[in-house]
């Protein structure tokens, strides 16, 4: 397990002051002026260097992502926009960064906008985090006031941050319809090409990152890239916040090496599975839009980007969700299909017909009201929508269903038994009525 | 995508104006986007319009596209999309958000809604009779790990169980929702695990030792290869890794 020293989040759970003057008593605002002063192309190397991946959802590389934005800018300015609309469901590790640990996410804003010669930062925060959001608006406020940021501030990088929100819409989260929403429209993805790197916001160059992603370069910068390299396998280093919700014992939220298995994570920090092992049914490893893997398959898993695409899913947001054999699996699914049915922004016609669609006909296989053909069917019709879709929301509700036709066809297959085994001449009637 | 109307004409009120204070801050809001770009306070100002109001009501969209130069349909498209926005009054005491998406339902999401649908009424959207309470249930709320959890106004109340709810409801259909310390219901703190965390037991300290990367290899010697023999093409030079 992780030494409590190389923790990067060391206010997690807020035992200590989540303010400016706590937040230095842990290392905060220290050397950011040698960091500012050393430059973009320095900045920029140590955060390649340190390996670290995107952890908003796709998982890439941050450092690289910098490098898209223009040398030399054209006249227009450069922004960095931070996504803090962790909607994902499962996901709730952002949260203990905006409430517990502002100063990392403000003194990585600067020094990320550094390496991107951008001077103004937009973080753009959900918006049910209400309690969160006046928390990070304070420590801002408190950056201003220390002259840490701002204009003329005392790490000689004009800079500003703006604290923006949302209300309420999942697709807010996809990096352009968080664009879109930020310039006060209906959060509707972009088509892309352009890229926001080449024109993002108010029609200027933009990096978009996760609320983590930024918040751990103060720390990367200050140990070195070398030591987040050193953490975790290749390809898949440094440490992570993990969030795991559901039927282990001790439900938690934690950070913890890249490359654990899921078996450690699941006995240190959440107490072992509800009922044991044995009573392990499946677990969702990545927040809700990747597939789900069966017990058997996941206690040994790797958890890092290239351990659980060996599993057959895939490592997302590192949000754990944990079922127990107590759990409806196809109930569990359904509820899936109808969170995407209800976010699905409306703009191409698959995601929008397709979640409706979709979650009717899991809600029939719910009850087992369904034909045997219809599993190949609904199988099909995810095909169809995963792909043809202008952003990765439609992607994201066909793999869970996917993920459950491949692991739990048999499930499917004996509710729709259960059901017809249970009907009369009269039609079909609910088990309960023929007991 | 969900289907969202304005309330009907019978309900909405005849004028919308912002309290000195609020309109004080939404020309601040307004002012910290870059020139021109006014547009995008719109969410800010819709917001603080409902938690003046309660909801988001017809002339309230009509004010803020007054105030940010709109067009009304642009602000009626952003009211209609953004789940967040009651387009129509609720509880007065309380609006009550279940979170009923999958890691909240694996531990007891659906109890708590019928727990609404009892003390408050079968639909949501719907008030008590006597006004002061209703529920929806909203998807994932970015708290699982302290599931189940519901929001009412701006905090949320976690790790429930159906009698701590009861009580919660109890005490805001009282008027005394103030009563209730929001977070955790149980002995947690926050989002560590029950029972004490399992991690940062040390004092975390402000000392920083730097690790930087080894120099690159010095180059091969090129001669040493004997003649005849080419030498093996060198992949570029590998950042190191930990064996952790
Ligand atoms: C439907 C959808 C929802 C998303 N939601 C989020 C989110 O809530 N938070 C987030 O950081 N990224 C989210 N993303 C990923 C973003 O589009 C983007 O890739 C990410 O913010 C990039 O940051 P990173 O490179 O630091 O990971 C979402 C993507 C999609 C397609
Ligand atoms: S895939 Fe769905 S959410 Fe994404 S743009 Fe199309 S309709 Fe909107
Ligand atoms: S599912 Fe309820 S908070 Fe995430």
């Amino acid at each position: 397990m992780l030494a409590d020293r190389d923790r990067i989040f060391t206010n997690l759970y807020g035992q200590g002051d989540w303010g400016l003057e706590g937040a230095r008593s842990r290392g905060a605002w220290q050397g950011t002026k040698s960091f500012i002063e050393s430059g973009r192309d320095w900045i920029t190397n140590e955060v390649k260097g340190s390996g670290v991946r995107g952890r908003g959802v796709a998982g890439f590389p941050t450092g690289l992502k910098w490098t898209f934005l223009p040398k030399v800018s054209d006249g227009r300015p450069h922004y960095l926009v931070i996504n803090a609309d962790e909607s994902e469901p499962g996901t709730c590790k952002d949260r203990e960064i905006l409430r517990h640990d502002p100063h990392h996410l403000v003194e990585g804003a600067l020094l990320a906008a550094r390496a991107m010669d951008a001077h103004t930062a937009i973080i753009y925060v959900r918006g049910e985090f209400i309690r969160e959001r006046q928390r990070l608006e304070a420590a801002v406020r408190q950056a201003y006031d220390a002259r840490l940021i701002g204009k003329d501030n005392i790490h000689g990088w004009d800079f500003d941050i703006i604290v923006h929100h949302g209300a309420g819409a999942y697709i807010c989260g996809e990096e352009t319809a968080l664009l879109e929403s930020l310039e006060g429209k209906k959060g509707q993805p972009r088509l892309k090409p352009p890229f926001p790197a080449a024109m993002g916001v108010w029609g200027c160059p933009t990096t978009v990152n996760n609320v983590e992603s930024i918040a751990v370069v103060p720390e990367i910068l200050r140990r070195g890239g070398a030591w987040f390299a050193g953490i975790g396998r290749a390809n898949n280093t440094g440490t992570k916040l993990y969030c795991v919700s559901g039927h282990v014992n001790t439900p938690a939220t934690f950070e913890d090496a890249m490359g654990v298995t899921f078996e450690e994570i699941i006995e240190k920090h959440c107490g072992g599975i509800r009922g044991g092992w044995d009573n392990l049914l499946a677990v969702i490893p990545g927040g809700a839009s990747v597939p789900c893997v069966p017990g058997e398959k996941i206690r040994h898993a790797i958890m890092d980007f290239d351990g659980l695409r060996e599993a057959g899913s895939s490592l997302g947001t590192a949000a754990v969700i944990v079922m127990d054999k107590s759990t409806d699996i196809i109930k569990a699914i359904w509820r899936l299909s109808a969170f995407y049915k209800h976010e699905s922004c409306g703009q191409c016609t698959p995601c929008r017909e397709g979640t409706g669609w979709m979650m009717r006909v899991m809600e029939r296989m719910v009850e087992g009201r369904a034909q045997k053909r219809e599993i190949d069917m609904l199988f099909e019709v995810t095909k169809q929508v995963e792909g043809h879709t202008i952003c990765a929301l439609g992607d994201a509700a066909a793999w869970p269903i996917q993920g459950l036709i491949r692991n739990f066809r048999h499930v499917i297959e004996e509710r729709i038994d259960a059901y017809t085994y249970n009907s009369t001449s009269e039609g079909a009637v609910p088990s309960i009525a023929a007991e | 995508m969900s289907v969202r109307r304005l309330a009907d004409e019978a309900v909405q009120p005849a004028s919308f104006a912002f309290s000195e204070e609020n309109l004080k801050w939404a020309e601040r809001k307004i002012a910290e986007y870059p020139a021109g770009r006014q547009q995008s306070a719109v969410i800010p100002l819709l917001m603080r319009a409902q938690d003046q109001q309660g909801w988001v009501s017809r002339p309230a969209i009509e004010k803020v596209a007054e105030m940010l130069g709109m067009a009304y349909i642009r602000v009626l498209e952003v009211a209609t999309f953004y789940t967040q926005f009651q387009l129509k009054p609720v509880g007065t005491n309380a609006h009550i958000q279940v979170c009923g998406t999958t890691p909240c339902m694996l531990r007891g999401a659906e109890a708590l809604r019928k727990v609404c649908q009892h003390r408050i009424h079968p639909d949501p959207f719907h008030t008590n009779p006597e006004g002061t309470l209703s529920w929806e249930e909203v998807e994932c709320l970015g708290a699982c790990v302290n599931a189940p959890m519901v929001m009412i106004g701006q905090d949320t109340y976690e790790d429930l169980t159906v009698e701590r709810f009861e009580e919660i409801v109890d005490a805001f259909a009282a008027g005394k929702g103030k009563s209730i310390t929001p977070g955790p219901q149980v002995e947690r703190q926050f989002s560590a695990a029950h029972g004490g965390a399992t991690v940062l037991r040390e004092v975390p300290s402000a000392k920083r030792t730097r690790v930087e990367f080894p120099p690159p290899p010095a180059p091969a010697v090129k001669a040493a290869a004997p003649a005849g023999i080419k030498p093996a093409r060198k992949s570029p030079a590998k950042k190191p890794q930990g064996d952790a």
